[in-house]
């Protein structure tokens, strides 16, 4: 675990403390913020406080490109919907898009990769050929692959802008098929919030559950500083005033067969920044949560992922749990036998 | 890591980490007449790594890391790990700046306006920004100007330039030996070595000035001369910008400023001396 990295959640958490951050410590907090695409974040947070010209000069950069990052997003989204929105279907925007469309805190100085939005699964035909016809193309025009995701993933194959160089990954759920967790993608559409231009975005409480699903029960906890950010602003935007925040989550949690990963990344977001949470989802670190912020927090101060045999062993743990072991087994067999 | 240091140029900070000490070591001999940094607080990170650990002894080979990457970049044998620490911190600026407008391009100042040099790599002008610096000009930089938006001025970037091939014999006949780097061989670029800017351009690399004139040159072929449209000024500069796309409107704001208000040439010249007896010529013509 990195006392940098430590550092950084810290300001985070509460920018106050800029005050005791050391001249020598700035340089590799500055790195490992853009290396977990916090560095945004940290500008917002940091914004108006008494600063070193360099730190403020770095993060006046991190600002720019927040924003620009931002307006390209929004217009991706609004490109998605010219191309799906008279087709008589929710289009859901999720994650960074969604923040920023909503207006929420968490998509404050956020970085925005793809656009990611979800679909009722029996329109996917409808949604691809749109989106084909909407300049939209293949990325990997690859049969096994295309049928690899086609079967057991939760998304279409990544599909790129012709001119614009974007890509959209259109989800009909939130985990892949083959995971052992099967949430109700039907619920997560009936309890999608229109936005202001006729997309939708996921209830409250669904956000929060898709972003503890995408980091705990899919990936390999790469960029775990900023989905744990994601959902302590989640959580403060909607959580802190509403009683019933909680009660809800803890149900839909359950209804989607993600309780144990929403508890547990809440947990880790209270003790990286503090977040606010209400009697069921307070609890004391276990052994294992520990392990999973040791593997959030193991970058050092180049920026570089610390302990590589640690780090193996949650990317093996990620296609696992993506997958029962059998079709693991066949699955790397297939792509060992084309690498040769 | 276990080697660094911490580089200013111009007014950006650069952390530099290696796994092996040759690339620092030189490159704080290069850099030894660099004013030192006054805050130590760098703008960007590069990292100089070794793709596996036996890779550190066994054929090492240098990855060029950092804050910003550019993916599938071939990694340097360790004896250019100089060359490999300044692509690295080209790639950190031209990737990760979000203040000036950078433009691919040579620079250097006189009586306090800037001739700006842009084109393609091997039209020379980093061996005449390099020539200009020895006659009486304060040399900017050779590889990048960087425009600020809220001014409109161009700040100096004055790495050591980077000769190549030929024009390493042009500045070795006239410059002392104690300015230069060591001889790179069998570069993807061919032969290169490092020329350090003179002490006028090392202690000005804090004064901006305002851009004066733009001119694109061809070299090795007849002179010639001729006028250019903004439009195409214009054109040309976003292809030769970095993030013009990056800075947004910002990056509008700056160019479309910098070519209104600049004059340009394109200009062609069969050698170096015709090249830099055309540009006096037209930086006279100016004033």
């Amino acid at each position: 675990m990195s006392a940098a990295a430590r550092l950084l959640a810290a300001l985070l958490a509460d920018p106050g403390r800029v005050a005791q951050v050391r001249t020598e410590q700035w340089p590799m907090l500055l790195t490992i913020a853009r290396a977990e695409r916090l560095a945004g974040t940290l500008a917002l947070r940091l914004d108006g406080l008494k600063l070193p010209a360099s730190v403020q000069a770095a993060l006046d950069a991190a600002r720019t490109e927040a924003q620009h990052n931002r307006t390209t997003a929004l217009w991706e989204s609004e490109m998605a919907r010219r191309a799906l929105g008279d087709l008589g279907l929710p289009v859901i925007l999720l994650k960074g898009t969604a923040y920023a469309a909503a207006g929420l805190t968490a998509g404050q100085g956020r970085q925005i990769g793809d656009l990611d939005i979800l679909v009722p699964r029996d329109r996917l035909d409808t949604v691809e050929a749109a989106l084909l016809k909407a300049g939209w193309e293949w990325v990997k025009p690859d049969a096994y692959d295309d049928l690899y995701y086609r079967r057991w993933m939760h998304e279409l194959p990544p599909l790129i802008h012709t001119e614009r160089d974007r890509m959209i990954d259109v989800h009909h759920t939130i985990l892949p098929l083959t995971a052992r967790p099967k949430p109700d993608a039907a619920a997560l559409i009936a309890a999608a919030v229109p936005l202001r231009d006729g997309l939708f975005a996921l209830s409250p409480t669904d956000m929060v559950i898709h972003a503890a699903a995408h980091l705990i029960a899919d990936g390999e906890l790469d960029g775990g500083m900023r989905n744990l950010w994601d959902i302590d602003r989640l959580v403060r935007e909607f959580g802190v005033n509403d009683s019933h925040f909680f009660t809800i989550l803890e149900v839909m949690a359950q209804r989607h067969g993600l309780s144990a990963a929403t508890t547990r990344a809440l947990r880790l977001a209270h003790a990286l920044y503090a977040t606010p949470l209400a009697a069921p989802f307070r609890a004391r670190l276990s052994q294992t949560d520990r392990l999973f912020l040791a593997r959030i927090l193991a970058r050092d101060c180049w920026g570089r992922g610390m302990n590589k045999p640690f780090r193996l062993g949650f990317y093996i743990r990620a296609h696992l749990i993506r997958m029962p072991l059998p079709l693991l087994l066949r699955h790397l067999w297939i792509k060992w036998r084309r690498m040769g | 890591m276990r080697q660094h240091c911490t580089l200013k140029i111009g007014p950006r900070i650069f952390r530099i980490g290696s796994d092996w000490a040759a690339p620092v070591r030189q490159l704080r001999a290069l850099y030894a007449d660099y004013p030192m940094p006054d805050d130590l607080i760098a703008h960007f990170t590069v990292r100089l790594e070794a793709a596996r650990w036996w890779r550190h002894f066994l054929r090492p080979s240098v990855h060029i890391n950092g804050d910003h990457m550019l993916p599938g970049a071939l990694p340097l044998p360790l004896a250019q790990g100089l060359l490999a620490a300044e692509m690295g911190m080209n790639l950190q600026l031209a990737l990760g700046e979000r203040h000036f407008l950078l433009l691919h391009a040579a620079s250097a100042e006189r009586n306090g306006k800037v001739l700006i040099l842009t084109g393609e790599s091997g039209s020379g002008k980093s061996t005449l920004a390099a020539l200009l610096g020895e006659h009486g000009w304060r040399l900017l930089g050779d590889e990048f100007v960087l425009i600020d938006p809220t001014t409109g001025h161009a700040w100096p970037f004055p790495r050591p330039v980077s000769l190549k091939n030929a024009s390493i014999a042009v500045l070795d006949a006239i410059v002392p030996p104690a300015r230069f780097g060591p001889l790179l061989t069998g570069t993807p670029k061919g032969d290169i070595r490092h020329l350090v800017p003179n002490a006028a351009a090392l202690s000005g690399m804090d004064s901006p000035a305002a851009p004066a004139l733009i001119l694109f040159p061809r070299f090795g072929v007849p002179r010639d001369v001729r006028t250019m449209g903004i439009s195409e000024v214009f054109i040309r500069l976003t292809q030769a910008s970095t993030n013009y796309v990056a800075l947004g409107e910002a990056g509008f704001g700056a160019l479309t400023r910098l070519v209104t208000a600049t004059p340009a040439r394109a200009i062609d010249y069969p050698d170096t001396m015709t090249g830099l007896a055309l540009v006096e010529e037209l930086w006279s013509a100016l004033a």
